[in-house]
């Protein structure tokens, strides 16, 4: 190549031979990356008369952002709400497990535990960029334990709270610290839920409702105070009923106040929600669809019994429950293959299927600006796939960080 | 001159670009020998339907081109006439233009010489006549008030020094702006005709774009598409020797 007069010395890449995913459509692009950002190649070419140093041939994959997975639990036989000496290793592991399912940045979920288990685990977590070392931890996700005794799932019972006392003080003395803490899963008919989610929002923390028994009208006043996502959506919440939708109704709500979308988390593993609901739920808001796996520690393992916090939870197949009930709590799947299943299910194009599981989560947390898209001056942090949406390499900041083993490992 | 008629747009589009790629590989360029290629010039650079942005997407991305290798009128210099007299000079630089490829607007100009231009005229600012200003307007959402004015051009005078001249012309609606180039007079109101007095230039055009040409033009140079098609079978290519290529038969030029 003619040497390169850009203005920088940092090496610029060259991906090409591929299919980019950029303004919603698969276009035949070439991705051009310096320092750990996507680069303008037109503003290259023009204002710095530079060139590629590297040229990448990409073989005709798929090139998608990173995927980001704002509830996870665990995985690999570590458990985020278990205050284990060994926590730190524990988020390290499966940080760097789960780069292999296309997972660029994750929320590291802990369900309903005591104070005591906050107040330890919590500080251990932080807020960092990923690399080849794992993929990055953009803050923590606490499912809990404001949540409906009613709706309590896979959650232990002895350990759920209210606010009604002392409100957000209540709320900040049983997490202990909401310094690294990204988003709260609370119920919002519980008294003073109002006050809490207006101090929460106001501090820039995202709140999601779940593990509810509210009304459609409880839950549009919680969007109103600032609520903005919803858990796992139909799971642990009232059903659908046509003179009271509850929190599904939120999807299709006229009361969402202006400019402001509500997100709805959906885990696509075929299990927790049938296929039919999906494809109801994605027709009636198809931009607020956020993929999530909600795994817990067995994933990634051999079927048999592990922990969810306080409980135990036993595996067979794909199916994970409290031992001895038929209570779901929790999955094993992957990010990777809920965006496969999620496309099946719903048929819908490959860009809305690779967008619900990257786009749509950087929206949710309003950080789109350098997460999510493979817009110029975004965070390089994207997947190699082939055609049927299974990943071939992840890259972070332009790094490659994993790399699917040909001999298929 | 040699009058190329293929069917549709697209043949026309891909008989050019065969017949550029043969002329590249037989001019046999290397370092400090360039194959200039002419273009005509247009809009500010920093607009996403800006000439810049044009060329980047339908050009220059698609080769290994470098940039220190690419000159484009500069629409926002301090200096428009310097920049005009900078280009020329840089034309010059580079050994000439070997082949110079255009359109021709529906007013007969040919890149942005309006008519009335002067048939020796160099590169400068123009003032856009109102045909090209409607023309144009599709590439601002149709409104008339965001299309730029004024262009920079390079001139007639500038296009009839390039060793070879290409200008394609596709469309019915260019018909007669082709028939005032090839069968009438030559004449500054329709500028494109100029080249009536170049020594060697090729029109590319689709059957749309003869619809106002006399039956006698059209079917003498219909008859010559046999020698014409010479001139881009063989197709060459880059990874030939060159003693291969300098044995090839310099293809019969009319």
């Amino acid at each position: 190549m003619p040497s390169n007069k850009s203005v920088s010395d940092a090496p610029i890449v060259q991906f090409t031979n591929c299919r980019i995913l950029r303004d919603h459509q698969l276009q035949r692009e070439d991705l051009w990356v310096r320092e750990g950002k996507i680069l303008n190649p037109e503003k290259l070419f023009f204002d710095e008369k530079g060139s590629a140093d590297v040229q990448l041939d990409c073989k005709d994959s798929i090139i998608a952002p990173g995927f980001i997975d704002v509830q996870i639990n665990g995985g690999f036989g570590v458990d985020f709400s278990l205050a284990t000496d060994d926590f730190k290793s524990g988020i390290d592991l499966v940080s760097q497990k789960i780069l292999s399912h296309g997972v660029t940045s994750f929320c590291p979920t802990l369900v309903t535990s005591p104070p005591s288990v906050y107040h330890q685990v919590l500080p251990q977590i932080s807020v960092r960029n990923g690399g080849a070392h794992g993929a990055g931890i953009l803050g923590a996700h606490l499912e809990g334990p404001f949540i409906s005794k009613e709706k309590k799932g896979a959650h232990p019972e002895h350990c759920l709270r209210t606010f009604e006392a002392g409100a957000f003080q209540d709320l900040l003395a049983t997490y202990g610290s909401l310094d690294c803490v990204q988003i709260v899963t609370l119920a919002p008919e519980m008294r003073r839920s109002s006050e809490v989610i207006r101090e929460l929002t106001k501090r820039g923390i995202c709140v999601s409702l779940g593990h509810s028994v509210a009304n459609l009208s409880q839950a549009e006043e919680a969007v109103q105070h600032g609520a903005t996502f919803i858990t796992h959506l139909f799971n642990a919440m009232l059903p659908f009923h046509h003179r009271d939708p509850g929190i599904v109704g939120l999807l299709t709500s006229d009361k969402i106040p202006a400019g402001r979308r509500v997100f709805y988390g959906m885990i696509s593993d075929g299990i927790h929600t049938n296929p039919a609901a999906l494809r109801i739920a994605h027709r009636a808001h198809p931009k607020g669809l956020v993929l999530v796996t909600d795994a817990i520690a067995g994933m990634g393992l051999a079927p048999g019994r592990h922990t969810l916090g306080q409980q135990v939870v036993e595996i067979d197949g794909l199916n994970t429950y409290i031992a001895g009930t038929k209570t779901l709590s929790g999955s094993v799947a992957t990010m990777d293959t809920c965006v496969r299943h999620f496309q099946e299910a719903t048929g819908c194009s490959v860009e809305t299927a690779l967008e619900a599981a990257s786009l749509h989560p950087a929206q949710l947390l309003g950080i789109e600006h350098k997460k999510g898209t493979l817009n110029y001056d975004s965070d390089a942090d994207f997947l190699m796939l082939n055609d049927n949406l299974y990943v071939q390499a992840t890259y972070i900041a332009g790094e490659e960080v994993w790399r699917q083993d040909v001999l298929g490992m | 001159m040699k009058l190329i008629i293929l069917e549709n747009y697209s043949q026309a589009s891909e008989w050019a670009a065969k017949y550029i790629r043969n002329r590249i590989v037989q001019f046999g360029p290397g370092p400090g020998r360039f194959f200039t290629l002419g273009l005509p010039t247009g809009l500010p650079r920093d607009h996403p339907e800006s000439y810049h942005s044009f060329m980047w997407n339908n050009f220059f991305k698609h080769i290994d081109i470098s940039p220190e290798n690419v000159h484009i009128l500069d629409g926002n210099a301090p200096d428009l006439q310097a920049e005009c007299d900078a280009f020329e000079e840089k034309i010059k630089a580079a050994g000439g233009i070997e082949l110079f490829v255009g359109g021709i607007g529906p007013d007969g100009h040919i890149a942005f010489n309006e008519p009335g231009s002067s048939l020796v005229s160099r590169t400068r600012v123009k003032t856009l006549a109102m045909d090209t200003i409607l023309a144009n307007a599709r590439f601002f959402d149709g409104d008339l008030s965001k299309v730029p004015t004024m262009a920079l051009t390079v001139g007639v005078g500038t296009v009839m020094d390039a060793r070879e001249v290409m200008i394609l012309i596709t469309g019915a609606h260019k018909a007669f702006a082709l028939y005032k180039a090839i069968e009438d007079g030559v004449n500054h109101m329709w500028t494109v005709s100029a080249f009536q007095q170049h020594p060697k230039t090729v029109f590319v055009c689709d059957e749309d774009a003869t619809l106002e040409l006399k039956v006698k033009t059209v079917k003498y140079f219909k008859g010559l598409m046999l020698v014409h098609n010479k001139l881009v079978e063989p197709l060459y290519s880059m990874k030939e020797t060159g003693a291969e290529r300098s044995q090839s038969k310099k293809p019969y030029s009319d």
